[in-house]
């Protein structure tokens, strides 16, 4: 036992004053979905949380029909002023029921109560606080004189971020003037679902903003809706290119931020104690199941045996455990599926001769659990250093010289994010220039802000979210 | 036969391939009339590959066209303006051989093509700060969005506008430092063919315009389908034929611009040249 | 590592070649880790850890006999209702105190107690601005008067000038003059303008044969700051990697809460280690923060909240 061991400090569950039952929110009313009632579960336990009445192809039906209502109506006779103190209240309103969110949140996901309450909630609200301010000045956004909003926006989002998708989804929207039919991911329903209630307190027009919780069926209704004109995805490239696909010749505006598989790429002068923490968050905040995470180190093979006795070192003092303890590090992941892609991937990683390594790390027995992991000794051609895993497992690479850096961290056809740790000023410019990859962190990883433009080059997405950049999404640009 | 009874020498239109004047690998040609039906020449029909050739050629030229600076990029599309200008009264008899129309009308068409090849050519050097932005994160962090190319477009060519309309699709494309494989106005190509005279010699590298001849329909798909093309420009795409071309072009996640009611007249604004390119967001802390 | 001080180009070489700090990335990891949660058990344990670990510090013009043996007392009995609660690490006092600290400690000193260390502050504290021959002989002074640890200071003007090699021979000459006594050597981290910097003086230090690396005189603002305190635990970390040896960390200036010092202790046990979790390894040096742990600790065993009148004031 440790000398110092930390006692349990959990987040209490009762904050997260979670409901028997959830319903979906169309046209400004809760009710039943006409689909399928299903138990979502607590992915660190496997205990039921709570019924969700899911939808139906009728309520997607009504929920169009209501966001064309709205957008006809109100929502467009409405000033960009008068919109924006509708975002702004829903921001207040995700600030004061922060800690209620982040609990339910952690519930729901599996991520640690850390993260929900100190990253996912807080830049939830700061989304809409940002965008807010833009629907009265989209004049000066740069896309010319009077930009129109494009319609009824259908977007689809993953169960990795499930409030703070919500909120780049809806935020941008909502201040560009259009209506949205969201769907959260079916394992992860319920933030979305308290988001609406506060959008209805926030007495927002009936419509324009509708949440249908379900499954993939629902999110390829709204995405063939005739009555949709625009269409925002996050998730899996594989569903990204069906959504191409199937709106192809619609008219459909597209915007798709897919997956990654972002190079953290690790020069010899590097600050070595802050590129671990870099290293360290980029794979393994919210359990590495993040489009952008770092799940690539490439490192100069001058400093590889130090840097990862250093990382290995580092991953000794993660806790993995109950995600409503406060000094969880590492939650569960999502769910029994994902889980089950982490393992199968991580296995071929052996089978294919990279060497496996994990700190000293106790699951828990029930729920869904993987120990941190990194890999060494991997090849490009390594299934590991290609395929988007989604979990808690770090392909470690070496490089000799800047451009071999440069052609690794390229050799994918993602392009989302990297990384570059140097003290080399010029070095740093250099490597952000010639990475393909639409956010380039040096001597950082994972940061995010509302006004800073996301997304991806190549299969990793088109589109942005968040900044001036975001708003050409959901205009008629 | 001139008046004076010299025999001229004819012009044999071929295809632009990673600056080179190759013949379709196929063998291929076709008949190319003017718009009274009088055939003008017979133009290279290109093949499935040649456009991998060309595909290839557009590749290999994006290191060193996307890696110039803005303000190079600029001269060097400017200089294809200046040859351009020395070739006006020719471009014009092309013009009006291929569409149909009076002397003076398609000189104005000329004239129109040269001017929007100059502001795009300005546009070089502006395009990123217009575009690009510093972002004021909420914490200690230097955070700068900038736009780059796309990388290798496909551009399908207006089929009515044989010389403005693929000047102005073409030129959108090269400045903001993408390469292109142009696939002419199938019935309408020998103005094209001129243009890839001009570029060829010009200052421009060679591959950062290939230029095919051709059917459409037939090369089309092949670049949707292309997975080392990083965007299609639909432009001269059949309305029919779009949502195919779409559906292909998901498969490497293709950016596809898919135009509106064009009016080559009208000033140009931003939209082609926002259609290909990539926002890049770079972060770096702000310490001591 | 034997011949980085060879000469001043050679401690130059070594000193810049130690990998840069990003002091927004510091910033980040030492905030972070001032999120853990620290609850119950965990905390009793920390508050005790803490305790032991204070140098229970008085250092000002006005000094008399009867405070520092009043300090003396306090230290080894902190709390003289509650024998549980541990005696501190040391005193530290001036060094013409010594002698009254070393005669005030021996009588206060408990059966079964641990000893209580006694410090003393030489060569020209605060300033470090003195001949060298008068620094030596302000340790010698001290360490025959019975001081088992002094804390010196080094000389920021020629670190900050680039004259590794003569802050190295003082650092060396001081240890020379302490016999058996420990030396901890103060950066004054205040006065060192980069974390940088931090990390070069720490090694300096460690190189030249200080026991401990020590934060600040607590006459300079800033004084100890979690960041600062991450890359000297960094340092130590890193100099026992390199060596096998172990080598110590004290915070002092302006740590006044219980909570801080918990903060610390964790960012000691997760950044150096556990085994720095020991009064031999890591300190505080504080005069304020031991009243504020006896609180806290009294909060802890009886549920209630105490008030500064049941603490004494020195």
């Amino acid at each position: 036992m440790a000398a110092f061991d930390y006692a349990p400090a959990p987040e209490s569950r009762d904050i997260a004053r979670l409901k028997p039952s959830y319903q979906i929110f169309v046209d400004g009313a809760f009710r039943d979905g006409s689909g399928e009632a299903i138990k979502t579960i607590n992915p660190a336990d496997e205990e039921p949380l709570a019924e969700v009445a899911e939808a139906g192809p009728s309520d997607v039906e009504d929920a169009v029909r209501a966001a064309r209502r709205a957008f006809d109506g109100p929502w467009s006779a409405m000033s960009g002023a008068e919109r924006g103190k509708y975002l702004f209240r829903i921001a207040r309103a995700i600030q004061e029921r922060g800690r209620e969110l982040a609990v339910l949140e952690s519930l729901d996901n599996g991520k640690p109560i850390r993260e929900s309450r100190d990253v996912d909630i807080p830049t939830a609200a700061a989304h809409f606080f940002y965008y807010a301010g833009w629907a009265d000045k989209l004049d000066y956004a740069g896309f010319g004189p009077s930009p129109r909003a494009l319609g009824v926006a259908g977007q689809v989002i993953p169960w990795n971020f499930p409030l703070l998708m919500a909120a780049w989804k809806i935020a941008p929207a909502l201040a560009a003037g259009n209506t949205v039919v969201l769907k959260p991911a079916e394992t992860t329903p319920l933030t979305a679902l308290v988001l609406a209630e506060i959008i209805a307190e926030a007495d927002l027009p009936p419509g324009v903003v509708n949440v249908l919780a379900g499954g993939p069926s629902i999110g390829q209704a709204i995405v063939e809706h005739d009555g949709v004109d625009k269409i925002a995805f996050t998730g899996s490239t594989e569903v990204g290119k069906s959504i191409q696909r199937a709106i192809a010749g619609s008219g459909k505006k597209l915007t798709l931020e897919l997956g990654g598989k972002a190079a953290n790429i690790v020069f010899d002068d590097a600050p070595i104690d802050q590129a671990v923490e870099g290293i360290v968050n980029g794979i393994f905040f919210n359990q590495g199941q993040v489009c952008c995470a770092g799940s690539r180190l490439l490192v100069q093979e001058s400093i590889e045996d130090e840097l990862i006795a250093a990382l290995h070192r580092r991953l000794a003092t993660l806790r993995l455990g109950h995600p409503l303890d406060k000094n969880t590090d590492i939650g569960a992941i999502n769910s029994a599926a994902q889980l089950a892609r982490i393992r199968e991937l991580s296995a071929a990683g052996e089978a294919e001769g990279a060497t496996r390594w994990s700190p000293p790390c106790d699951l828990p027995d029930r729920g869904f659990w993987f120990a941190p992991t990194v890999f060494t000794g991997v090849s490009q051609a390594h299934r590991i250093a290609q395929e988007e895993i989604f979990g808690p497992v770090l392909s470690v690479l070496t490089f000799r010289t800047p451009d071999e850096a440069v052609a690794k961290a390229n050799n994918t056809p993602y392009g989302l994010s990297a990384g570059v740790w140097t003290d080399k000023g010029s070095r740093i410019l250099s490597m952000a220039n010639r990475l393909r990859a639409g956010v380039v962190w040096a001597n950082t990883f994972n940061r995010f802000d509302p006004s800073a433009p996301f997304g991806g080059y190549k299969e990793s997405g088109f589109g942005r979210e968040g900044g001036r950049h975001g708003l050409a999404a959901y205009l008629d640009v | 036969m001139s008046e004076s009874g010299r025999i001229g020498v004819r012009k044999t239109y071929k295809l632009y391939i990673g600056g080179a004047f190759p013949r379709s690998e196929s063998g291929r040609s076709y008949p190319v009339s003017d718009a009274k039906g009088t055939l003008l020449a017979h133009a290279a029909q290109a093949s499935r590959k040649d456009v991998r050739d060309a595909v290839v050629a557009a590749r290999g030229a994006v290191g060193g066209w996307t890696g110039a600076t803005a303000y190079n990029r600029g001269q060097v599309l400017y200089r294809v303006a200046e040859m351009l200008e020395g070739r006006a009264a020719q471009f014009a008899a092309e013009v009006t051989s291929a569409e149909g129309v009076s002397g003076r009308a398609a000189a104005a068409q000329v004239d129109a093509a040269i001017d929007r090849w100059v502001h795009y050519a300005g546009w070089a050097d502006k395009y990123a700060q217009i575009v690009g932005s510093t972002n004021p994160v909420a914490g200690p962090y230097f955070n700068f969005s900038l736009p780059e190319p796309t990388g290798v477009v496909a551009v399908l060519a207006p089929q009515a506008s044989s010389l403005l309309g693929l000047v102005s699709v073409v030129a959108p494309v090269l400045t903001t430092g993408n390469t292109a494989v142009v696939v002419a106005s199938q019935d309408r190509p020998l103005p094209a063919i001129s243009l890839a005279e001009v570029l060829a010699t010009s200052d421009l590298p060679g591959g950062v315009v290939n230029l095919l001849t051709g059917f459409t329909a037939e090369l089309a798909p092949w670049l949707a389908s292309h997975r080392d093309v990083n965007a299609i420009d639909l432009t001269g795409a059949t309305a029919g034929a779009r949502a195919d071309l779409q559906a292909a072009a998901a498969d490497n996640v293709k950016r596809v611009f898919v135009p509106r009611d064009e009016d080559w007249a009208a000033a140009p604004g931003l939209s082609r040249l926002n259609a290909f390119v990539e926002t890049k967001t770079v972060w770096h802390p702000i310490g001591v | 590592m034997g011949d980085v001080a060879r000469d001043d180009a050679a401690l130059r070489r070594f000193l810049h070649g130690l990998p840069g700090v990003d002091q927004v990335g510091a910033e980040a990891r030492a905030a972070s880790l001032a999120t853990r949660s620290i609850k119950t058990t965990a905390k009793a344990w920390a508050i005790d850890m803490s305790i032991s670990m204070v140098d229970l510090t008085t250092l000002e013009g006005a000094d008399t006999p009867g405070k520092v043996r009043s300090l003396c007392a306090k230290a080894a009995r902190p709390d003289p209702s509650d024998p549980t609660v541990p005696s501190v690490a040391a005193v530290c006092v001036y060094p013409d105190l010594v002698e009254t600290a070393v005669d005030a400690l021996r009588a206060s000193h408990l059966p079964g107690s641990r000893t209580v260390q006694i410090a003393s502050v030489a060569t020209a504290f605060p300033s470090g601005r003195a001949a060298l021959s008068t620094k030596l002989q302000d340790v010698r002074d001290a360490v025959a008067a019975g001081a088992t640890e002094i804390d010196m200071v080094i000389d920021r003007g020629a670190f900050l000038a680039g004259h590794y090699l003569q802050v190295f021979e003082e650092i060396v000459a001081t240890k020379a003059e302490c016999g058996d006594a420990h030396l901890k050597v103060i950066l004054e981290t205040g006065e060192l303008a980069t974390l940088d910097n931090v990390r070069r003086a720490s090694w300096l230090a460690l190189l030249a044969g200080g026991d401990f690396i020590k934060t600040s005189t607590g006459k300079v603002n800033p004084a100890a700051k979690p960041p600062v305190s991450l890359v000297m635990l960094e340092a130590v970390r890193d100099f026992r990697d390199r060596t096998g040896e172990l080598r110590g960390v004290k915070l002092a200036g302006g740590i006044r809460a219980a909570k801080e010092a918990v903060r610390y202790l964790v960012m000691v046990n997760e950044v150096a280690g556990e085994e720095w979790l020991d009064p031999a390894l890591f300190r505080f040096g504080a005069s304020s923060l031991l009243n504020d742990l006896l609180l806290q600790r009294h909060k802890l065993s009886t549920g209630s909240y105490d008030g500064p009148d049941y603490v004494t004031v020195d």
